[in-house]
């Protein structure tokens, strides 16, 4: 067994550095690696490119590192909830790039899965078109898209053990999954790191040759955006 | 004319038995609540659910557990997670059946708006894109004019647009049309509405053929 296993969230952020390009799972605040961004936002570094659904919100998630200026750049498919974000995007401090959902997805996996690029329908006769390759296969018209290149992968799971192996749990499981192996380093924090052995083979998620290191957080907030509920 | 429910009930007709349905946020979500109970459909939520349920009750809720709103939610028997690729590779690979969503503007050739209006709202398109690109069937919910009364079914968008040449059907509070290579063809009329107030109401072409029959609800 390859060990993958870190004892603390600072050996989780170690190498990280001014000017890389990140990737971080979650869908708003739903499986995001809290413990993981908390972390860069103590080690303070700046001018980073994050490429993350969506932004967190003003006090929480992607937020955070928002509120400290550390994000020049800002890759998402949606970014409605936070009005840091907003002021940064309009007052032209905060660089975003705004990419179809399922694009952004397949950029991580095409990432992960060694493609350079790819051809999708999706944003094709739209303003996301624009200075991209177009082609047609069977009468209808694809742009060429390419795979993201990220210097770090931040994930969050559910389960993992020191192999790396990852389960995840619910919709949390997201875009985490697409993004193990898709940049240089991945890096999986998870609610409960077991000894390798006890995860039952079958039921991983991702195998552990995607993760380079895995640890167990620390506290998990995970904060609901949007409660609702139905009366009895 | 309907309200946002009716516009999803007259919707929840178009849903059949053994369609995968992925709704947007807005009017399609109420679509769900009027579905026939005797048909078997499963519904998708694009960041990774299908077979979603309805709001957890108070206390059960898991934040684990989310729609593409954020909201807290359900699942049904049968249900399943994935990851974001998967779902859309359902979704870009045309295994939802059905797709439902809102819209700013909606063009006579099939060309819609929803995401952006420059200088004013962006905050990205999420899924839609990818959406409209890929799903064989797209109808639109929306009201038929905006806030200040202008026609949101147009000869063409003047807003960003989201996807070209993929509506199908568009259902409004006051009409049922299908998009044809000829431009917006009336199906039927809301509750009380003529055909009059619907020309007036349409900036795009449309035509009417026929008799125009009122929409049955029930």
């Amino acid at each position: 067994m390859i060990n993958k296993k870190i004892h603390s969230v600072q050996e989780a952020v170690a190498g990280v550095t001014d000017n890389m390009t990140l990737m971080l799972g979650g869908f708003g605040l739903c499986g995001i690696p809290e413990n993981a961004i908390a972390e860069l936002v103590q080690l303070g570094v700046k001018n980073l490119t994050c490429i993350s659904n969506n932004a967190g919100v003003d006090d929480f998630g992607l937020g955070l590192l928002l509120q400290g200026r550390q994000i020049k750049k800002m890759i998402s498919s949606y970014v409605g909830e936070n009005d840091e974000f907003e002021r940064q995007m309009l007052s032209g401090e905060l660089e975003v790039e705004l990419t179809p959902q399922g694009t952004l997805a397949e950029k991580c996996r095409a990432a992960q899965a060694g493609f350079p690029a790819f051809y999708t329908p999706a944003g094709y006769g739209t303003e996301v078109a624009e200075g991209k390759e177009s082609r047609e296969f069977n009468g209808k018209m694809y742009i060429l898209e390419k795979a993201y290149e990220a210097d770090f992968a931040f994930v969050k799971a559910w389960k993992g053990d020191e192999a790396g192996n990852l389960i995840f749990k619910g919709t949390a499981r997201n875009f985490n999954p697409c993004m193990c192996g898709a940049a240089k380093i991945t890096v999986a924090e998870v609610e409960e790191l077991v000894p390798a052995g006890e995860l039952n083979p079958n039921e991983i998620h991702i195998p552990g040759i995607f993760v380079q290191r895995i640890f167990q957080g620390n506290h998990y907030e995970k904060r609901i955006e949007q409660r609702t509920v139905r009366t009895r | 004319m309907l309200d946002k429910n009716g516009i999803a009930k007259r919707i929840a007709k178009e849903v059949k038995d053994g369609y995968y349905v992925n709704l947007g946020i807005g009017i399609p979500t109420l679509v769900a609540n009027f579905v026939r109970d005797d048909i078997e459909v499963e519904f998708q939520s694009e960041n990774g659910v299908l077979g979603m349920g309805p709001f957890p009750f108070e206390g059960e809720e898991d934040a684990d557990i989310i729609n593409a709103g954020k909201q807290t939610i359900t699942t049904l028997p049968g249900a399943s997670f994935f990851d974001s690729a998967t779902s859309f590779a359902m979704i870009r690979g045309q295994h939802v059946h059905l797709t439902i969503l809102g819209a700013m503007e909606v063009a006579e050739n099939g060309d819609i708006a929803n995401w952006k209006i420059p200088e004013k709202m962006v905050k990205g398109m999420g899924g839609a894109m990818d959406l409209v690109a890929s799903a064989e069937n797209i109808i639109v919910a929306m009201m038929h004019t905006n806030k200040r009364g202008e026609s949101k079914l147009l000869k063409k968008c003047s807003l960003p647009l989201t996807g070209v040449g993929c509506v199908k059907k568009v259902v409004t509070n006051l009409a049922v049309l299908e998009i044809t290579p000829k431009g917006f063809k009336l199906l039927e009329r809301a509750p009380g509405v003529t055909i009059d107030e619907i020309k007036n109401a349409t900036e795009g072409t449309l035509l009417i053929e026929g008799d125009i029959p009122e929409m049955q609800l029930d």
